[in-house]
């Protein structure tokens, strides 16, 4: 049997390649995030200090909603033709597809984040007072919190008939701490304040559902 | 269509086809089903099946729609959980310990539609250990198609999709292979070649089981028909004609 890093890898790569093919998740995304960006740009038109001030919501909001169209895009690839189905009567290890789909997860969300980004400081004339390597570490602490519990939530409502209702349900209330901690975090360190206990929460939260869901994913992934 | 009665209402020899049953199992069982039941909700798909097969046969599983034909192949396929009863494979009650030596193929393809042949089957030999895409040709081959083919598997033809998720069951080489209608869609001629591949694995010592619905194709392949009703077997025969008459 190929170790389980192998086998990570090896769907890590395929779920890339067919995101490429099909660009459904990242399409999807982009547009979301760009409609947020616009809309909202325009109806504020806030000047710098206030853009640093509700910033951090903005960003988060746009990114939390982007990402459940791309957890949502996940599963349903493994749903069409029940593929999901080859890899649960194969030997590899339940956690091994776990991984590869947050992995997958997060770099889909961090390429979004990536093109956004220079939208957003544009759009509303963002300049950090905090040193802004800061801000990368709350980008990837917080992206991560999202598509871990994320890539688990969407895994657990993918049997059930209405499961682009389902996630956001599941998602969003077990989210809070994180998100509270990603928008107070991002805000603080604009605004040129540390934020050293939002960080530390959002480790904490991380390596949390991090456990958790590598502990209970076999069980979501082998229910009837 | 005419309605089926059920054969144990005809003139089913039930003591002949026991003792027929007892000459097929007189070597080791591979696999050995005892009571299984499985319940969806309040509704029982098997209702205790025992039964034991031998290996390096061809079994033809046959029975009228929602007869459990395919719920008891995904029952053995570990895919889903039994509500009641024991399921022995190889020795090993949990299917985790041989799955590693079962080959399964479902009524949709297990494929990626966005990825060829070849891709798809790569990927899916690494879940196996197999690295290289020298398996995945010869198995692509074996079924009759080309691996060069480049085309995505959404834009194969229903019958070259069966094929190709054939292959992907052969993948890892294993000795008991689980088929759900692999004939479905399938044009005569790429099914008779199909029964061909299914009889020259078998004769390898794989023990095959074919769920489907066109019985006749296996007429002079299979080693045994077993007969489904209700989620129950019913009867099990060499003799496909003697369970035709019984319809």
């Amino acid at each position: 049997m190929s170790a389980p890093s192998g086998i990570t890898r090896a769907t890590l790569l395929k779920d890339l390649r067919l995101e490429w093919r099909s660009k459904d998740a990242i399409n999807s995304m982009l547009f979301f995030s760009l409609l947020v960006v616009v809309v909202f740009s325009f109806s504020f038109d806030p000047s710098a200090e206030e853009s640093r001030q509700i910033a951090g919501g903005l960003i988060w909001v746009a990114f939390l909603f982007a990402t459940v169209v791309a957890l949502n895009q996940t599963w349903a690839r493994e749903l069409r033709n029940q593929v999901l189905d080859a890899y649960r009567v194969s030997p590899a290890l339940p956690n091994s597809l776990f991984v590869a789909k947050a992995v997958g997860n997060f770099i889909f969300v961090s390429v979004l984040e990536a093109l956004m980004t220079p939208l957003f400081i544009a759009f509303y004339r963002l300049r950090s007072l905090g040193p802004p390597w800061q801000l990368l570490v709350v980008a990837v602490l917080g992206t991560w919190a999202l598509v871990v519990n994320g890539t688990f939530f969407a895994a657990m409502s993918i049997r059930t008939r209405s499961r682009e209702i389902m996630l956001p349900l599941l998602l969003f209330p077990i989210s809070i701490p994180a998100i509270l901690a990603m928008v107070q975090s991002t805000t603080s360190i604009l605004n040129g304040e540390g934020a050293p206990f939002w960080i530390v929460l959002l480790v904490t939260y991380d390596l949390v559902f991090t456990t958790s869901c590598l502990l209970l994913f076999e069980t979501v992934l082998n229910a009837e | 269509m005419a309605t089926r009665s059920p054969p144990w209402n005809t003139e089913i020899d039930f003591g002949a086809l026991e003792l027929q049953s007892k000459r097929l199992t007189e070597t080791a069982p591979v696999i050995t089903v005892t009571n299984l039941i499985k319940q969806f909700g309040r509704f029982a798909a098997l209702r205790g099946v025992t039964a034991e097969f031998t290996g390096g046969k061809l079994y033809a599983i046959l029975g009228d729609n929602g007869a459990g034909k395919t719920t008891l192949l995904r029952t053995l396929a570990g895919l889903n959980h039994p509500s009641g009863g024991q399921i022995t494979i190889l020795g090993a009650s949990k299917f985790h310990d041989i799955c590693h030596q079962v080959g399964y193929m479902a009524h949709p393809s297990l494929l990626y539609d966005e990825m060829s042949g070849t891709e798809n089957l790569a990927y899916f030999a690494q879940l196996y250990g197999i690295t290289g895409q020298q398996r995945a040709a010869e198995v692509i081959r074996a079924v009759g198609l080309d691996p060069a083919l480049q085309r995505p598997v959404g834009q194969y033809s229903q019958g070259m999709r069966q094929r190709m998720s054939l292959a992907r069951a052969l993948l890892n080489d294993p000795k008991i292979l689980l088929l759900d209608e692999p004939f479905s869609n399938v044009d005569l001629h790429s099914a008779a070649d199909m029964v061909r591949l299914l009889a020259g694995l078998r004769d390898q010592g794989k023990t095959i089981f074919v769920v489907t619905h066109q019985a006749s194709l296996l007429d002079g392949a299979a080693d045994e028909f077993v007969w489904m009703e209700f989620g129950k077997i019913v009867a099990r025969t060499r003799d496909l004609k003697r369970l035709e008459s019984a319809q």
